[in-house]
């Protein structure tokens, strides 16, 4: 009975999300008040709708309910309760419950926090969301419905994918998608401002705070997403260039470039069209992104379960959705008018070049993703297009974006003299030169690659730690200047990482027998052997390792292989110890003849730094929305 | 000289330097790992088949270690990487390869981003160029300045205000 | 409307037409680059008799079929009321390649399920499979008078394969 009520709540959402999107629309173009009113509390109404069905749902999960197919799919008896929840976005029908829930959530907490904007702007936000919100129930409801019953009920479900019983399950794609459906409200307010005529900087100022939450969350969930990879998968990579991450990064890419050009747009009122055009198409690719995950376009470790009738449905609302936004913007756009003056040597002008390396980044992402797909439709044959590609194309388009980082926040709005910003950053230039030569010889082995990777992260650092030095002896710096630095840092850290990774890590793939010892980067790692050990729904052989540096026990790993009760495939746990400067990390392989067995260790210097940049990126941006300037308009609605 | 060398052996065992010669040093999976290294580089770029997406160095489904057999077969042979590259995509196409060949279809591939980012910069600079234009043609009187500046902060000041 | 506003536009729209063409499409399928070369010589021993050796060269002269299986491989079951089919119409000689797999095994399932075979082969480490590009069992060639390869099924083959693509094919190859 209780996944019905669940069954109706959807359906009850997506007649209340119908009117949530079409009427304001409709009373903001003829001046209807009483439509117009109706768009927050259409929306909070749909929020409860949604919530109410994603409780039921989960709470499907923690009872065990295998009358639902859904849960029968994804989860079992045995699974840990933990699990169990995470277990609900474990599968394509649950995960677009989940996106269609935060988008919910996203719009009524934009009806709360927008009582000083006007009537209509609102109106016209809640309004796009709503169909955007009536669309994917639309989807939900007619191809993917989380609560189809399955008689006779299952005895017990089949089970979650060993490799997704792990935190990660709990965190990454709720983060993740917090992020991609955050998007959705800077288009909202694009086509808002497009849809009213009016192209001002008021848009911009909204626009920022949530454009810049949604890429918090949307860097959170992609480096969460890179590190579960990391410790989960059992040989350490921490990238795969994998279509659904790129499908993930190049929203990203763009929302990068759609924050800095807002900040043009609020400051100084130019870039208007320019950055319209970026808000519209970060959610769109964030669709985009969508539709290739779930319609088997594309081959991938991440991707759903396939029915080309999805890949139909997702096809047409994107072309809908992109397609409309798109000619609006065509006929609307060329209306605007155009912001201050600015010269060739201005931080206006700087922006805007980090916008072209940022969006030509997206783009070849985005055209090697998808050139298999281009090339297999033309009937050319089948092609892969895979990491090589990529790590060729990527590195040289952001080695110039690097650069620019350095040398953009010295520059002065308007106009400023390059000769001055050149006679302020020759420090940090004779910093990052001495850090290319020096660090690849201290870690043993000088690469062109890796010098020039410590060149550019020290090149931003140096020139971020003269920045703070000269804003310091102008007064309190802002949360915005403090924001920009920590977050400038994150990238300069991240590539560190990557760099040290890249061109400094060790691996050894070993026999081992009980007692004997294998050495990586200064480590010796003893094997003690390998026991039985039972688990809640596995059985596993878990190793012993001793880690030793100077004859003394640092740590003692236990990498697992773990045999799912569920599952044929074994399952590789590996052991990490994690440190500041370098993790090492020991995988088991399979046991071989005479009771030994195949281990492969690494040492990886630094790789922490990858996420930790990514960290202090999420940081930059939460301290640069915490600026004074939004929280006077939170005291001002709770007041 | 025996208990200056027994004191020497003490030291030195307690600072752990005989730790790697006591306990046996564990021997490569590998037979040779020299041909290890070259299968680890040339396998990286190519695509396990039967995977979802997996590279042939990491997989380890039956038809990736057969392959891995095979390759290291052929580079004991005296096979370059170009012959073994060659080699597989004789019999499974351009599709097992991660790296792209350069071919007539992938030039658009290959080109594809730096085009892009010629024609990013171009449009930059024409667009740059072409506002200045404008700008200098719109360039009003110093006292009309003042007035709009006047108008634009009186009307801020309302929009902030709602 | 200024013309370069319309251009984002008129991208999305290409792209969207590259993905509906692109959902006919399936990404898994792997086209041969053997087709219209030379099947690749071999020789192995026979299944049922392994001091016997069977080459592809003693096929010449006549359109064949070679069909990887093993008895391992649940998807060849599906496809093996099939074969049969194949081998009572008499069309063209199959020859069984019998891919990493155990020689009691396989002979227990011809004797258990009939043999559509004119005669099988034993591919026990599986090098013959590599060279014929196979991937994946079950997998199925047709074979022309010269030895080229024309046609190679991935997966089971169907009777809707068989009567739209194999049968006329093999009746255009004896012709020539």
């Amino acid at each position: 009975m209780i996944p019905e009520f669940g069954h109706y709540a959807l359906i009850l959402a997506f007649c209340v999300a119908l009117i949530q999107g079409v009427l304001p629309l409709i009373g903001a173009h003829q001046g209807r008040r009483e439509w117009l009113v109706l768009a927050r509390p259409a929306a909070q109404v749909v929020f409860l709708l949604l919530a109410t069905s994603f409780l039921i749902l989960a709470w499907s999960f923690y009872a065990n309910d295998f009358s639902v197919l859904y849960v029968a799919e994804h989860s079992n008896s045995q699974l840990p309760v933990i699990y169990r929840f995470g277990a609900v976005w474990g599968g394509h029908e649950g995960s677009l419950l989940l996106w269609i829930f935060l988008l919910s959530t996203w719009t009524v907490l934009v009806s709360q926090l927008s009582k000083s904007l006007d009537d209509f702007m609102v109106a016209r936000v809640i309004g796009v969301l709503g169909l955007i919100t009536t669309g994917l129930l639309l989807f939900v409801l007619t191809t993917s419905n989380p609560f189809e019953r399955l008689f006779p009920a299952a005895q017990d479900g089949r089970s979650l994918n060993p490799l997704l019983q792990d935190p990660g399950l709990v965190f990454h794609p709720p983060m993740l998608y917090m992020g991609y459906v955050g998007f959705s409200v800077a288009f909202a307010f694009a086509i808002a401002s497009l849809l009213s005529g009016r192209l001002d900087a008021a848009w911009a100022r909204w626009s920022r705070p949530w454009t810049t939450a949604a890429w918090i969350f949307l860097t959170l969930g992609i480096a969460l997403g890179s590190w579960w990879a990391y410790y989960e998968l059992g040989w350490g990579g921490w990238w795969f260039w994998d279509p659904v991450e790129n499908a993930s990064f190049i929203p990203w890419l763009v929302g990068t470039a759609l924050l800095h050009s807002l900040a043009v747009t609020e400051k100084r009122g130019g870039f208007k069209s320019w950055t319209v055009l970026l808000a519209i198409t970060a959610f769109s690719l964030s669709l985009l992104g969508t539709f290739l995950v779930r319609s088997g376009v594309l081959t991938s470790v991440h991707a759903f379960a396939t029915d080309p009738r999805r890949g139909i449905f997702i096809l047409i609302f994107l072309a809908l959705v992109v397609g409309s936004s798109l000619l609006l913007y065509a006929i609307r756009a060329p209306k605007n008018t155009m912001g201050g003056k600015f010269s060739l040597s201005s931080r206006e002008t700087f922006i805007l070049l980090g916008n072209v390396f940022l969006v030509v980044a997206a783009g070849s992402v985005l055209l090697g993703t998808l050139y298999p797909l281009l090339i297999d439709a033309l009937h050319l044959g089948k092609i892969s297009v895979g990491p090589p590609y990529f790590n060729s194309v990527f590195v040289p388009i952001m080695t110039p974006l690097l650069v620019l980082m350095g040398v953009g926040p010295w520059t002065s709005w308007k106009d400023s003299n390059l000769m001055t910003v050149v006679k302020r950053l020759w420090l940090a230039g004779l910093v990052a030169i001495v850090a290319a030569i020096l660090i690849p010889k201290v870690m043993g082995d000088f690469t062109w690659l890796s010098s020039m990777g410590f060149m550019l992260a020290f090149w931003v650092i140096a020139s971020g730690c003269l920045q703070i030095v000269r804003q310091a002896k102008a007064g309190l710096p802002t949360r915005s200047f403090i924001g920009m630095q920590i977050a400038h840092l994150g990238i300069a850290i991240f590539v560190i990482g990557v760099t040290m990774v890249g061109a400094y890590q060790e691996e050894k793939d070993v026999r081992m027998l009980s007692g004997e010892t294998v050495s990586v980067g200064g480590y010796q790692i003893q094997f003690q052997g390998v026991s039985d050990e039972p688990g809640p729904n596995y059985r596993a052989m878990r190793g012993t390792f001793s880690l030793m540096r100077h004859g003394k026990v640092e740590a003692v790993l236990h990498p697992e292989k773990r045999n799912y009760f569920s599952s044929t495939m074994p399952m590789t746990e590996a052991a990490i110890n994690a440190g500041l400067t370098r993790d090492i990390y020991v995988s088991l392989g399979e046991q071989l003849e005479d009771s030994a067995w195949a281990v492969r260790v690494y040492y990886k210097p630094f790789v922490d730094w990858i996420w930790g940049g990514c960290l202090l990126m999420a940081l930059g941006g939460l301290i640069a929305i915490t600026d004074k300037r939004y929280r006077v308009k939170l005291r001002k609605l709770v007041a | 000289m025996k208990r200056f060398l027994l004191f020497l052996f003490v030291l030195l065992s307690a600072s752990g330097a005989f730790t790697n010669v006591l306990a046996e040093e564990a021997t490569p999976l590998a037979d040779d790992p020299v041909v290890e290294q070259r299968l680890i580089s040339i396998s990286e770029e190519m695509r396990c088949l039967v995977c979802q997406n997996e590279s042939l160095s990491g997989s380890r489904s039956d038809l990736a270690n057969d392959l891995r057999q095979e390759i290291r077969t052929l580079i004991k042979e005296g096979k370059t990487d170009e012959q073994i590259r060659a080699f597989m995509v004789e019999r499974y196409g351009d599709f097992v390869l991660y790296r792209p060949p350069v071919k007539p279809i992938t030039w658009l591939l290959w080109i594809g981003p730096f085009l892009i980012l010629l024609l990013g910069i171009a449009g930059l600079l024409i667009y740059l160029r072409r506002r200045n234009i404008e700008m200098v043609k719109t360039d009003l009187s110093a006292e009309d300045n003042q007035q709009i500046d006047a108008l634009l902060k009186v009307s801020e000041k309302e929009s902030s205000h709602d | 409307m200024k013309a370069k506003f319309i251009i984002p536009l008129i991208l999305f729209l290409v792209l969207v037409g590259f993905l509906a063409v692109g959902l006919n499409r399936d990404p898994h399928e792997v086209p041969s680059p053997l087709i219209n070369k030379p099947a690749p010589a071999f020789e192995l021993p026979q299944l049922a008799d392994p001091k016997q050796v069977f080459t592809p060269a003693s096929m010449k002269g006549q359109v064949w079929i070679l069909n990887v299986w093993a008895s391992w491989c649940v998807a060849c079951r599906e496809e093996h009321p099939i074969l049969i089919e194949l081998s009572k119409s008499h069309a063209a000689p199959i020859i069984g390649l019998d891919y990493k797999d155990k020689r009691d095994d396989a002979m227990a399932l011809l004797a258990n399920q009939g043999s559509p075979y004119l005669l099988a082969v034993s591919d026990a480490n599986g090098r013959v499979g590599i060279d014929y590009g196979v991937y994946g069992v079950p997998e199925t060639y047709v074979i022309d008078k010269n030895g080229i390869i024309r046609f190679k099924q991935i997966g089971p083959v169907t009777m809707e394969l068989l009567n739209q693509k194999i049968y006329p094919l093999i009746n255009e190859l004896n012709k020539s």
